[in-house]
C-alpha cells in the first residue's frame, strides 16, 4: 500500500488480465460482431420487403432495443434464461443490441444504391432473391464496412458490462485481483492500457480503410 | 430514477463543457496545446467507460483522493462522453463553410467575436443531432453506476425483481429508460429547430410545435420514403 505503483503486482496481474482478454473479451467481440453484421442486414432487408404496418412495428422494436441500456438487457436475459450460460447470453445480447445499429447503417447503404440498379434488375426480370444477393447487397455493404468496425470497437469497450451477469472478463479479473491483494491501481490501470492498445490502432486502421473505400468509388 | 436523471444531466453538462474546450483546443495552431487535447480525447475514447469509473472509484482513494460515488459517476460519464463529443465539436466547426471565416476577416472581427457570434452558432446547429445520440448513450451509460454502489434505476430494478418477477421488473425498467430517452430526443430536436431558426433557416420553435405545421410533417415524411 505504501508505494504508488508496484511492478511485482503489475506482473502478477498481467497474465490473468490477458487470459480473460483472450478467452472472454475477444471472443465476445468477434462473435457478437458477426451476429450484428448478419442480423443487422437481415433486419434491414426484412424492413424494406414487408408491408408498411409490419415495418413500423419492426422499427419500433429496433428503436426500443437501441434506446435502452445494454446492461439492463443483459440482466433481463440473464434472469429470464437461467439455464443458459452467461457468456452465451452476453454474446447474444451484444449481437442483437448492435444489430439494431447495424440495421440503420445498412438501410443507409441500401438507399445509396442508385435507383437505376433496381430498374435494371426489373428490366432483366431477376427474381427478388437474386436482386438482393447479386445486385443490391454487394453494392450496399461495401460502404458499411467502416461503420461495422466502429461498432465492433464500441462493443469491445462495452464488454466490461458483462461483469454484471457474472462473466469473468478483463475488468472483473482485475477487480478480483485487486480485492484479494488490496491493489486496484495496477490491475485497473493495466486493463485500461490494454483497452487503449487494442482499440486505438484498430480505429486508426478503420479510418484508413474508410478513406480507401471512399476513393475507390 | 432520480439518481439516473441527475447523472445524465450532470454528466451532460460536464461533457459539453469538456467537449467545447477540447474540441476548440484540438484545432489551435500551437502544437503543444493541440497534442495535449488530442491525447486526452484519444485516451478517454480508447479506454472503456467501466474502466474509467473503476479507476475513479477504486484507484484514486489510494492517492488519498476519496470522491463520493456520485461525483465519480458524473466525472466518469462527463469525461468519457465529453471526449466523444469533442470530436463532434471539432468536426462541426470544420464543416462551417470557409466563406464564413473569410467574411469575418473581411469585417475584421476579433477571434473571440468570430467564434462566438459567427462560427459557433452555425456549428452548434450541425452538432445537435450527433450530440443527441451521445446524450442517449450517456443515459444508457448511467446503468453501470450500480457497479460503484450508486442506487440508480438499474439497482432498484434488481430489487424490484426480487420482490416481484423478472419480466415485470425489467419490463418496467426498460420502458422507463425508453420513455426518458424519447423525451430527451424530442427536447434535443426542439433545440435543433431553435438553433436553425436563429440562423434564419426554418420556422421558429413555436410554429414547429403547433399542430398545424404542414411543412415539417411533409418534409419528415418525404425524407423517410425517399
Amino acid at each position: 500500500m505504501n508505494q504508488v505503483w508496484d511492478w511485482d503486482a503489475a506482473w502478477a496481474v498481467l497474465p490473468e488480465l490477458l487470459m480473460a482478454f483472450v478467452h472472454v473479451t475477444l471472443i465476445v467481440t468477434v462473435a457478437s460482431t458477426a451476429i450484428a453484421a448478419v442480423l443487422g442486414l437481415l433486419i434491414a432487408i426484412l424492413r424494406m420487403s414487408v408491408p408498411k404496418p409490419v415495418a413500423v412495428v419492426i422499427n419500433f422494436i429496433g428503436d426500443f432495443i437501441r434506446m435502452t441500456p445494454i446492461v439492463v438487457q443483459l440482466l433481463f436475459a440473464y434472469w429470464t434464461f437461467l439455464n443458459v450460460e452467461p457468456l452465451t447470453i452476453g454474446i447474444a445480447v451484444f449481437g442483437i443490441h448492435y444489430s439494431t445499429y447495424m440495421a440503420e447503417v445498412y438501410r443507409a447503404g441500401i438507399e445509396s444504391v442508385p435507383k437505376g440498379q433496381w430498374e435494371a434488375t426489373t428490366a432483366l426480370s431477376m427474381s427478388k432473391t437474386r436482386t438482393w444477393t447479386a445486385v443490391i447487397v454487394p453494392q450496399a455493404v461495401r460502404a458499411t464496412v467502416p461503420a461495422l468496425g466502429n461498432y465492433a470497437i464500441s462493443m469491445f469497450k462495452d464488454t466490461p458490462f458483462l461483469l454484471s451477469i457474472g462473466v469473468v472478463e478483463m475488468v472483473r479479473a482485475g477487480l478480483t485481483f485487486g480485492g484479494n491483494n488490496f491493489r486496484y491501481m495496477e490491475a485497473i490501470t493495466l486493463a485500461g492500457v490494454i483497452f487503449l492498445l487494442a482499440s486505438y490502432p484498430t480505429s486508426l486502421l478503420i479510418s484508413r480503410l474508410e478513406k480507401r473505400l471512399a476513393y475507390n468509388y | 430514477m432520480w439518481i439516473t436523471l441527475q447523472l445524465t444531466l450532470g454528466g451532460a453538462l460536464l461533457a459539453i463543457v469538456i467537449a467545447v474546450v477540447l474540441g476548440l483546443g484540438a484545432r489551435v495552431h500551437n502544437i503543444v496545446v493541440r497534442g495535449l487535447c488530442r491525447t486526452v480525447i484519444e485516451f478517454f475514447r480508447g479506454t472503456s467507460l467501466v474502466v474509467q469509473l473503476f479507476f475513479l472509484f477504486f484507484v484514486l482513494p489510494q492517492f488519498g483522493l476519496e470522491l463520493p460515488a456520485m461525483v465519480c459517476g458524473i466525472l466518469g460519464l462527463g469525461l468519457n462522453y465529453g471526449a466523444y463529443a469533442a470530436e463532434v465539436v471539432r468536426g462541426s466547426i470544420n464543416a462551417v463553410p470557409a466563406g464564413q471565416w473569410e467574411a469575418t476577416t473581411a469585417l475584421s472581427l476579433s477571434k473571440t467575436q468570430t467564434m462566438r457570434r459567427i462560427i459557433f452558432p452555425q456549428a452548434w446547429a450541425l452538432m445537435i443531432p450527433s450530440l443527441t445520440n451521445y446524450l442517449i448513450h450517456m443515459l444508457k451509460g448511467t446503468a453501470i453506476v450500480s457497479f460503484i454502489t450508486l442506487s440508480d434505476l438499474t439497482f432498484h430494478t434488481e430489487q424490484l425483481r426480487v420482490q416481484t418477477d423478472t419480466f415485470f421488473a425489467y419490463g418496467v425498467s426498460l420502458v422507463i429508460y425508453f420513455v426518458v430517452a424519447y423525451i430527451l430526443t424530442l427536447l434535443m430536436n426542439g433545440l435543433e429547430v431553435r438553433a436553425k431558426h436563429r440562423l434564419g433557416r426554418g420556422e421558429p420553435l413555436r410554429e414547429a410545435l403547433s399542430v398545424k405545421a404542414p411543412n415539417t410533417t411533409v418534409a419528415a415524411e418525404g425524407g423517410r420514403s425517399a
